[in-house]
């Protein structure tokens, strides 16, 4: 996993509740055997005006000038701002492979999904949860401020604001660490594979008719 | 006194604590194309072996076509995928069931048809509605391509412990109202993201009373009321169904599960974090009439206005979904007229769902209006089921086509897809922007009401037809 310590980046905001992984990256993507390549489909269906496909070059492709994203001055975000419940539906890890491959290393939000927010970590995203509150009215700089940004600290888990207010946000401690020094959580678990092959055993005797 | 969550949860601790995170034993890994070849990769990249090939069964499901088989897939790069499946597993002794193996079908579908899904399990696949396999008293839930490659890896998941919902659902169904129904209705209540963070245990007098198909398209539903896992304790009916499939015991062994299985319920007494009590008696046909699964109303009811809701957000995205789906506030629901008709998706194309189904078709034909209606069996033996008790020609009959066995329109990955702005009746379990083609209309309902609607060409009651 890649590693994630902070960042001090642009903020795109996208205000809409329940975005969902078909929106975020769209089913005809999902057919690539690869892990990468997905941002230039990121929200392919709002960010474009033609049906986007597997392989059609961005040349081609026709933006559509009404998404927020196109605007000029979000282009080269790191942070994406969003309403609650994003990433909600399908359990595609390639809406935060997409959202990676574009150049977001951060979202907040209200809430996320379960399944969208635990992928997320997997792959080095950071989806950080703010109160409605402060959402709002990070909302409203941005809106007001061209080249806003935040500050993100995962280790002091803070976001600054451009005045300098601080929110903190909660993040289990095991994520932390493992997003703070892109461990790779396979050969963690590995370390107890005494553990996982006495645990087997013994489900062997007790539940045999798990393993036939 | 224990809850049902919490006897599973506790079966699976391999390391940390009872609470919290924990690294969970899993005992079944169902695999499917699309989610799995990346995990593949990078498992062979780092020069490691599945823990236990036999815990996992593979199939091909959301790309392959659903017409002619035998000159194989037309599109290169679905049969890429597809093949890259096989190869998978074919490298690594896993069991699939291939594209034209008789046993071939959604995921979710063939795991219980199989016996591969068994009380007490822990169940993960690559895909979200894995919350299906919780019906049979299973910690069941979908996972992410990196997790793919973990369980494969080591058998185990670390992962945190879910609040617990309970849903009690108490009281007679009406004649004509289904799982689906009551689903949608949950959904309706608690919204999208009433489940997130919880894994729901559905359990009442209602629930006691579905079959197991019915109680795998409710748990099939848990994930789009947010929640990860939808569960239901072991009874008879689980026991019954269970009973001679290929992957299930036998013998003594089946009496020893048998009375393991029997223990698998919430302890009276126990306490959930939250629970919600619905009244089945007053669930009426649930039609969606937004993009998303909690923007739902019954059939005899009208889309709703967005001048009356006063919260912005809420407002915004209701004008816009009524915009998506091309319809008026206020319009009566009865008045939304269909193109095409979808019958099938892990929710709703087991033999009980098309029986319910072609009861409604038979003897009648498809509205005019209706440019296409199918039926997608979930699996090769469902479809032959369907055949043996002569269904197939009730639908072909009454102009639906009959189709082989996969995810089709319910994701449209394959051919099987809404051209933009076609409205479409649909079975599956989700109408978000784009899910069964681009600028497509999906309106989820039961078998019986999308038969309903495909006869008359609009949503109607099942009891006017
Ligand atoms: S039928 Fe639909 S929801 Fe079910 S596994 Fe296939 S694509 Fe997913």
């Amino acid at each position: 996993m890649e590693k994630f310590i902070g960042c001090n980046g642009l903020v795109a905001p996208l205000d809409r509740a329940n975005i969902d992984t078909d929106a975020i990256i769209p089913k005809q993507f999902l057919k690539s055997i690869e892990r990468s390549g997905f941002g230039r489909y990121l929200f392919d269906e709002w960010r474009y005006l033609d049906h986007g496909e597997p392989g059609k070059e961005v040349a081609q492709r026709i933006l559509n000038p009404d998404f927020i994203l196109n605007q000029n001055r979000f282009q080269g975000a790191q942070i994406l701002l969003t309403r609650a419940n994003f990433g909600c539906g399908s359990s595609r890890e390639h809406a935060p492979w997409a959202l990676q491959d574009y150049g977001f290393q951060v979202i907040i939000a209200p809430s996320y999904a379960d399944i969208f927010f635990n992928n997320s970590f997997k792959v080095g995203l950071l989806p950080i949860v703010l109160k409605e509150g402060v959402v709002d009215q990070i909302f409203r700089e941005v809106d007001l401020n061209v080249g806003y940004s935040l500050a993100v600290n995962l280790k002091e888990q803070t976001v600054v604001t451009p005045a300098g207010e601080v929110h903190t946000f909660d993040i289990d401690s095991f994520r932390k660490e493992n997003l703070l020094n892109g461990l790779d959580e396979i050969g963690l678990t590995l370390q107890y594979a005494s553990e996982i092959k006495s645990f087997e055993d013994k489900r062997r005797i007790e539940q045999p008719w798990l393993f036939i | 006194m224990q809850t049902l969550y919490n006897k599973l949860w506790k079966n699976h601790v391999v390391h940390g604590g009872a609470d919290e995170t924990a690294l969970i034993y899993i005992d079944r890994h169902l695999v499917h194309e699309v989610t799995s070849p990346q995990a593949f990769e990078s498992l062979k990249i780092a020069g490691r072996k599945p823990w236990r090939q036999d815990s996992v069964l593979a199939v091909a499901d959301h790309n392959v076509p659903t017409t002619n088989r035998t000159n194989g897939i037309g599109d290169p790069v679905s049969r890429l995928q597809v093949e890259t499946l096989d190869r998978n597993c074919e490298e690594l002794g896993i069991t699939e069931f291939k594209m034209n193996d008789l046993r071939q079908g959604i995921v979710h579908v063939i795991g219980p048809e199989q016996g591969a899904t068994l009380p007490g399990m822990t169940v993960v696949c690559g895909d979200s509605h894995t919350s299906t396999h919780g019906a049979f008293a299973c910690l069941a839930f979908g996972i992410g391509t990196s997790e793919v490659e973990h369980v494969l890896a080591t058998q185990c998941l670390s992962i945190k412990k879910a609040l617990e919902m309970q849903i009690l659902v108490e009281g007679k169904l009406c004649p004509g109202v289904t799982a689906k129904d009551v689903a949608l209705a949950i959904i309706g209540e608690i919204g999208t993201a009433g489940g997130t963070g919880y894994a729901i245990e559905f359990s009442g007098d209602t629930i006691s009373d579905l079959s197991m198909e019915a109680r795998m398209t409710l748990c099939n539903m848990a994930i789009e009321a947010g929640a990860r896992a939808g569960m239901i304790a072991v009874d008879d009916t689980t026991i019954k169904y269970i009973s001679g499939r290929p992957f299930a015991p036998k013998g003594d062994l089946w009496e020893k599960a048998v009375s393991y299985w029997r223990t698998l319920r919430t302890d009276e007494g126990a306490k959930f974090d939250h629970v919600v009590n619905i009244n089945a008696t007053q669930i009426r046909p649930q039609v969606t009439w937004g993009t998303s699964p909690e923007m739902v109303t019954t059939v005899d009811g009208r889309v709703p206005n967005p001048l009356k809701i006063t919260d912005p957000v809420k407002r915004n995205d209701m004008q816009r979904a009524l915009d998506y789906m091309g319809l008026v506030p206020d319009m009566l629901i009865r008045e939304i007229y269909l193109d095409k008709v979808f019958i099938g998706s892990c929710t709703n194309s087991r033999i009980e769902d098309l029986r319910v189904a072609a009861e409604v078709v038979k003897g009648r034909h498809i509205a005019k209006n209706i440019k296409l209606a199918m039926v997608v069996p979930g699996s090769g033996l469902v479809k032959l089921q369907a055949e043996e008790e002569g269904l197939d020609k009730v639908f072909l009959k009454a102009g639906f086509e009959w189709r082989e066995p996969g995810c089709s329109m319910c994701l449209a990955m394959n051919d099987d897809y809404l051209s933009p702005r076609e409205r479409c009746a649909s079975t599956s379990n989700r109408n978000f922007e784009g899910r069964q083609g681009q600028a497509g209309r999906t309106h989820l309902v039961s078998p019986a009401m999308a038969a309903a609607a495909a006869v008359a060409g609009h949503f109607t009651d099942i009891q006017n037809i």
